[in-house]
């Protein structure tokens, strides 16, 4: 396990405030990412979990400004990082910022790598995109990227294709390219979700060291909530478009207060505890062109009631840097109503 | 008449990612193995384009040269292997000297028209929207067009053409198809991962297409490019055939099948010889696209 990051210097490092992305298709507009705000600080990692489709992705590529067409960040959105505004700069701006200053390594270590370069190319190819190297001076940089990702010998190994190497192998070259500016932050969107169990271990044990090493800040996108447990120092829960809890690792899983992220924990497999069958949440995410009025969970929500309808929850602050938008934090009382109701 | 339509665009098999780079050595091997057809093409294609470079060493007399009145239309001896024309010039140098015409011509329209129709298709999958809609427009109506009008329409309007025009006008005739599948493959590319995954790096478009798209669609333009050829072939000598080609005394194949028209029944190797070499090597290029598009996995593409 990681040590807790290092702390804050001053600033944040990416500032996100009232981002809304939607999507306007036809007519009805998909609010996938809702009025999300959070900061990173440099050298921190922060976990960012939630189910499919609850707008993990699309925040990671507005923060790059990667969202394509249906698709929109709302005016009124504000990301800032390194003091900059990234939604008021040009094409040519916010280029500078990709892969140079905001790295991203994607899901899908197979498909995210074109099949038709070596390794080596590939990764010499993000030196090239940024500054003026010549060939030789991209490959070798490309090379000793290979070796800090642990890719045993790297001079031979950047001469193979992708589909010569395993995922683990894989992901690790996209943690390369990723790494070849030294960025101040690394966007990893479920790094490991492709992987067998060992190597996600050996993948998230890289991120750490990495990010150690380097005083990289990480935003790492998992549905996962035991791959936050092993690297995060903060998590954000996102559901429906919005952060619906955010807290210190250690005290999310002590005392959980959105049901949501007690649904996630309780249907996390754990040893040691013997149960017929994992929890699960009933029902699915709603999709985000019909978000219920009110609390967008309540359909799913073993503790809703009629405020849960008539009120949308403001993030209600719970302990320093926890905070939860549910209305039982507001109203403690109707959980042990609940509880003694008989949920499990 | 050929089937002047510059190649209808038929069902796009659902091309797999190719595990090999589509320059490896390898795939090209496995193309002949175990495959006569596809060799007997190669190597007939080979000694044409061989005869073709080298038509001014190999060919025994000059292609203009007009010998005495006796050797006028004679057929095929031991002097003049495929016989004389009707003045006397002899046909195997001739047909030497237009497989060169015809070849280069061909290889040099189908040049131009790759250019054009990989740009045009690139920039409009690569842009989508409003941009793909006008371009693919302008690609609909000239497929709309049957090639062999469009061509006779300029024709007419020039008169006889230098052999640059030729080139030219072929090539600006011939890019519609080879733009649409490149557009098909460059928009279906550009959603991959590793394309999104460039543009996370600070790719610019540009760059992105370029180095990371385009390269998936060299396998579909190899294949449009072999059978563009074969084609093209046909269309020059179809338009030299109608008097509109090469002005003489340059003679094509479709010019020389021109010339002996007049005389099948009395001089048929006149026609039938360069009509024997314009099969042959059409033949071949259709069955080497054929065989390169399944080896590569490039889109379906009908021979014309």
């Amino acid at each position: 396990m990681t040590m807790p990051s290092r702390p804050a210097a001053g600033e944040p490092l990416l500032r996100v405030h009232d981002l809304r992305t939607y999507f306007h298709v036809g007519g009805a507009v998909a609010r996938a990412v809702d009025g999300v705000s959070f900061d990173i600080r440099a050298g921190e990692t922060v976990g960012m979990v939630g189910e499919s489709g609850c707008g993990k992705s699309v925040t990671a590529l507005s923060l790059l400004r990667l969202v394509d067409p249906p698709g929109r960040i709302e005016s009124g959105s504000r990301i800032e990082f390194e003091g900059r505004d990234l939604l008021a700069l040009d094409e040519e701006g916010i280029r500078q910022i990709r892969g140079n200053r905001i790295a991203m390594v994607f899901q899908e270590p197979m498909t995210a790598l074109n099949p038709v370069f070596t390794i080596g190319d590939q990764v010499a190819e993000v030196a090239r995109v940024h500054s003026n190297a010549s060939r030789k001076a991209a490959w070798e940089r490309a090379i000793e990227m290979l070796n800090l990702v642990g890719i045993p010998d790297p001079r031979d190994r950047a001469k193979s294709y992708p589909h010569q190497l395993s995922g683990g192998m894989r992901q690790r070259v996209l943690i390369a390219m990723a790494l070849v500016m030294n960025p101040s932050l690394l966007i990893a969107d479920e790094p490991t979700t492709a992987l067998d169990v060992t190597i996600q271990a050996q993948i998230l044990e890289l991120i750490g060291d990495l990010q150690q090493r380097l005083g990289l800040a990480v935003l790492l996108i998992t549905h996962d909530l035991g791959v936050v447990a092993e690297v995060t120092s903060r998590v954000l829960v996102m559901y429906g478009g919005q952060i619906v809890e955010r807290a210190p690792v250690r005290e999310l899983f002590r005392d959980p207060r959105h049901p949501y992220t007690r649904g996630l924990l309780e249907a996390m497999p754990r040893l040691g505890r013997q149960r017929d069958r994992l929890a699960v949440i009933p029902g699915t995410v709603p999709p985000p062109t019909r978000w219920p009025s009110g609390c967008r969970f309540r359909d799913r929500c073993p503790f809703a009631w009629h405020r849960c309808v008539d009120e949308a929850p403001p993030e209600y602050p719970v302990a320093a840097e926890h905070s939860a938008r549910c209305h039982l934090v507001d109203d403690p009382s109707r959980m042990k109503v609940a509880s003694a109701a008989g949920h499990s | 008449m050929p089937n002047a339509t510059p190649g209808s665009l038929v069902a796009f098999a659902d091309a797999a990612p190719a595990p090999l780079a589509p320059w490896a050595p390898g795939r090209l091997v496995a193309l002949f193995r175990g495959d006569l057809t596809a060799a007997l093409a190669a190597v007939t294609l080979v000694v044409i384009a061989l005869a073709a470079l080298l038509a001014p060493w190999i060919a025994p007399f000059d292609p203009a040269q007009t010998f005495d009145i006796a050797a006028r239309t004679q057929p095929p001896s031991a002097t003049h292997w495929l016989g004389t024309d009707q003045l006397s010039r002899d046909l195997l140098s001739r047909l030497l000297y237009g497989a060169r015409l015809s070849l280069g011509i061909s290889v040099l329209a189908v040049t131009v028209a790759m250019v054009i129709g990989t740009a045009w298709g690139a920039v409009a999958g690569y842009a989508g929207g409003w941009v793909d809609r006008v371009l693919m427009q302008v690609v609909d109506a000239g497929l709309a067009i049957p090639r062999i009008l469009l061509l006779l329409g300029v024709v007419a309007l020039w008169g006889t053409l230098s052999m640059p025009a030729l080139v030219l006008v072929l090539g600006l005739t011939g890019w519609f198809t080879a733009s649409r599948l490149v557009r098909a493959e460059v928009r279906a590319t550009r959603e991959r991962d590793f394309a999104v995954a460039a543009r996370a790096t600070g790719a610019t478009p540009l760059r992105v297409l370029v180095r990371q798209v385009l390269p998936h669609a060299l396998t579909t333009i190899l294949v449009a490019a072999t059978l563009g050829v074969g084609q093209v072939v046909i269309v020059e000598a179809g338009l030299s055939f109608l008097g509109y080609g090469v002005a003489p005394p340059a003679a094509s194949w479709g010019s020389l099948i021109r010339e002996g028209r007049a005389l099948l029944g009395t001089a048929w190797w006149m026609s039938v010889f360069p009509g024997v070499g314009l099969a042959a090597t059409v033949l071949a290029i259709n069955v080497l696209g054929d065989r390169l598009r399944r080896v590569l996995g490039g889109q379906q593409l009908h021979a014309p």
